[in-house]
């Protein structure tokens, strides 16, 4: 890695519809209490995505922005070049949809995606609104996951990826998982600043990139975390 | 109005009886619920008592209850005037406005944004003033880009004269399908929802505005146009222009403004009520004297006092409300902020990441409400100190006497305006 952590974050201006902002803020946050410079590049879907970022993120939409951040992003091809380079990528609710071959547009009618997941994604019958909260693939050996999700996904996961997570509250992939990953792409439907209530996967993301990470105080991320599993999960 | 057919009559009336039962039972202020009874009992009565009068509907993200409170002022001048104050902006609400003044010559109704399609279709209202859309409430609200989509069939081909703030790309693209448009450049501070061409999808290039992303927002500049980049998607040319403290009219005339209501967005306000009345017959003259009597609105930038604390309350609902709430907060001043996230916040507190607190560094600031972990792991991640406060009390008698700010989203304003006799 160069001296400083570039965090690329995707598109802002076609998909930011809630808080994704806070991944990016997330990441900063705690590359820095690392002693870590980070560096965060904004990507207008009018203009290329850098070859040359460590951690990219991408975010949530509407129907419509998801349909053209998908054209653009296959036409601009650097998000590929970028994870085949070894930058580590993840991928939120429209974002996440996008990542895979294909999903459901304004009308239910399928809309290619880029590829870079196995999965295919559709429709669903109803809206997924409110907390969701999942046991994460002990290969990766990370704490509960907690989040928000918002969205009509149904999302089916290929042999080429792994479950991020078995759900416990909430409705994910719409099959009792939440997200995948694969390589060092993850991908989720927890909308929003997703990091924020899960550090431990920013830390995950970080790690891959830069290696091993010393412990920091995580308490204002622990607090908000008891709560709010607190607040969903059966006692 | 007075010629309403009499199942109307009566729909009205027993309405009106709901609303005052649920007012001497302590249920409310009652204006659903009496508009509740009388749609049920006549399921036209909104277009009913909407015939034969001048009717403005009002609607944006926010802003609202204010301009609606402006717009009335300064009918005022003209003649009795409908209108649902306290911001039941559904069509019960609308109803028990225009029920209890059967024989106002003027209404001015707050609509909610999802309704304004509705709400036209059935009062075919003359006048339709539309401010702003960001990104509220995601958990239940429509996507905004949805929104602008049924404005914009909702207004084609029908009669409405239609005042817009041309500054906002989204409301022009929701407008611009009007019969007559009135442009009003009333600004446009929060900007992470329009950085793409509502009509094809591309960049909007926009004068004087910040970088994309943190939601800084935009510094307020006379120069507000935008165009886009791949189609002729472009600002109108407006008619009338808020420059910084002034209003420009359509015949250059500037009119100082002098509110009593602070900040940016209350004068962006004005500016669109002026232009609304002036479109029913009120010159700026006589509606700005109008205007400059709102001290505050519904509780919103009213002061209450405990204790020797002078505290100013400020209601914010989303990230474009918050950043105006940052431009009337005094940053001398120790602020006090509290979120909830019951159904009317939205359950979801993402926003808050959208919101760029960083502001507030140097403040005392005081973190309350039922997810105040939520701001504090914001705060924190923003490397501004706070302190924590388990209750709103807690936090005032944590600060010395003196004058206090305090910012709370919907349902934590009103907590702590019932605190204070549900102060106005």
């Amino acid at each position: 890695m160069q001296s400083e952590l570039a965090i690329v974050w995707i598109y802002p201006d076609l998909l930011s519809t809630y808080g994704d902002q806070g991944n990016a803020l997330v990441l900063e946050q705690r590359a820095r209490a690392r002693g870590i410079a980070t560096r965060t590049v904004h990507v207008r879907s009018s203009d290329p995505v850098p070859r040359d970022g460590h951690v990219y993120l991408i975010g949530g939409g509407e129907d419509r922005p998801q349909i053209l951040g998908a054209e653009r992003l296959r036409k601009d091809g650097g998000l590929h070049q970028a994870i085949d380079r070894g930058a580590a990528l993840l991928a939120v609710c429209a974002g996440y949809q996008i990542m895979g071959s294909v999903f459901g547009g304004e009308e239910g009618q399928p809309v290619p995606g880029i590829e870079l997941l196995d999965i295919s994604s559709g429709r669903g019958e109803r809206r997924s609104v409110g907390e969701l909260a999942a046991e994460v693939d002990p290969a990766l050996g990370l704490p509960m996951l907690t989040g928000f999700e918002n969205h009509m996904g149904v999302t089916r996961l290929g042999p080429g990826v792994r479950p991020l997570s078995r759900t416990l509250v909430g409705t994910g992939n719409g099959d009792g998982t939440e997200g995948c990953y694969a390589g060092r792409v993850i991908g989720t439907y927890l909308h929003g600043p997703a990091l924020a209530r899960n550090p431990a996967l920013a830390d995950l993301l970080l790690s891959w990139v830069v290696g091993p990470l010393p412990q920091i105080d995580d308490s204002w991320y622990q607090r908000l975390r008891d709560e709010r599993l607190a607040a969903v999960l059966p006692r | 109005m007075s010629q309403l057919p009499l199942r109307a009559q009566l729909a009205s009336a027993l309405g009106r009886t709901a609303a005052t039962l649920s007012r001497a039972t302590g249920r409310g202020d009652g204006s659903v619920i009496g508009g509740r009874v009388g749609l049920m009992l006549e399921p036209d009565l909104l277009r009913k008592l909407a015939a034969d009068r001048t009717l403005v509907l009002v609607s944006a993200t926010n802003g609202k209850t204010t301009t609606t409170r402006l717009i009335a002022s300064a009918l005022q001048e003209l003649g009795g005037v409908a209108t649902n104050a306290f911001g039941a902006n559904m069509p019960a609400g609308h109803v028990s406005a225009l029920s209890s003044a059967k024989d106002a010559p003027f209404g001015v109704l707050e609509v909610d944004e999802k309704y304004l399609p509705e709400v036209l279709d059935t009062t075919n209202a003359g006048l339709v003033c539309l401010m702003n859309l960001s990104r509220d409430q995601m958990d239940r609200a429509a996507e905004i880009w949805l929104l602008a989509q049924k404005w914009r069939r909702a207004l084609d081909g029908k009669p409405a004269h239609v005042i817009a703030n041309c500054d906002d790309p989204l409301v022009t693209w929701g407008a611009s399908t009007a019969a007559r448009v009135t442009w009003v450049a009333a600004g446009q501070r929060w900007r992470e929802d329009s950085w793409c061409c509502p009509e094809c999808g591309g960049p909007l290039d926009r004068a004087g505005s910040a970088s994309l992303g943190q939601g800084t927002g935009a510094p307020p500049s006379a120069d507000s146009s935008w165009a886009c980049r791949e189609c002729t998607f472009h600002r109108p040319e407006p008619n009338w222009v808020l420059d910084g403290e002034d209003v420009i009219d359509p015949r250059g005339t500037r009119w100082r403004l002098d509110l009593q209501l602070p900040g940016q967005a209350n004068r962006a306000n004005a500016a669109m009520a002026m232009a609304t009345a002036e479109a029913i017959g009120v010159e700026p003259g006589r509606s700005l004297s109008r205007l400059r009597t709102v001290t505050s609105v519904a509780g919103r930038y009213t002061t209450v006092e405990r204790d020797g604390r002078s505290l100013r309350l400020l209601l914010s609902k989303n990230p474009a409300g918050w950043l105006e709430a940052f431009d009337v907060a005094d940053p001398t001043l120790p602020i006090i902020l509290s979120v909830n996230a019951q159904g009317p916040d939205g359950r979801d507190t993402s926003w808050l990441w959208d919101v760029d607190y960083r502001i507030l560094r140097g403040r005392p600031v005081y973190v309350t409400g039922e997810r105040r972990l939520d701001l504090a792991l914001r705060l924190a991640v923003a490397d501004v100190p706070f302190q924590l406060c388990e209750s709103f009390d807690h936090a005032v008698t944590a600060l010395p006497p003196g004058r206090i700010d305090v910012i709370a989203n919907y349902t934590a304003f009103q907590q702590i305006r019932a605190e204070f006799n549900r102060a106005v």
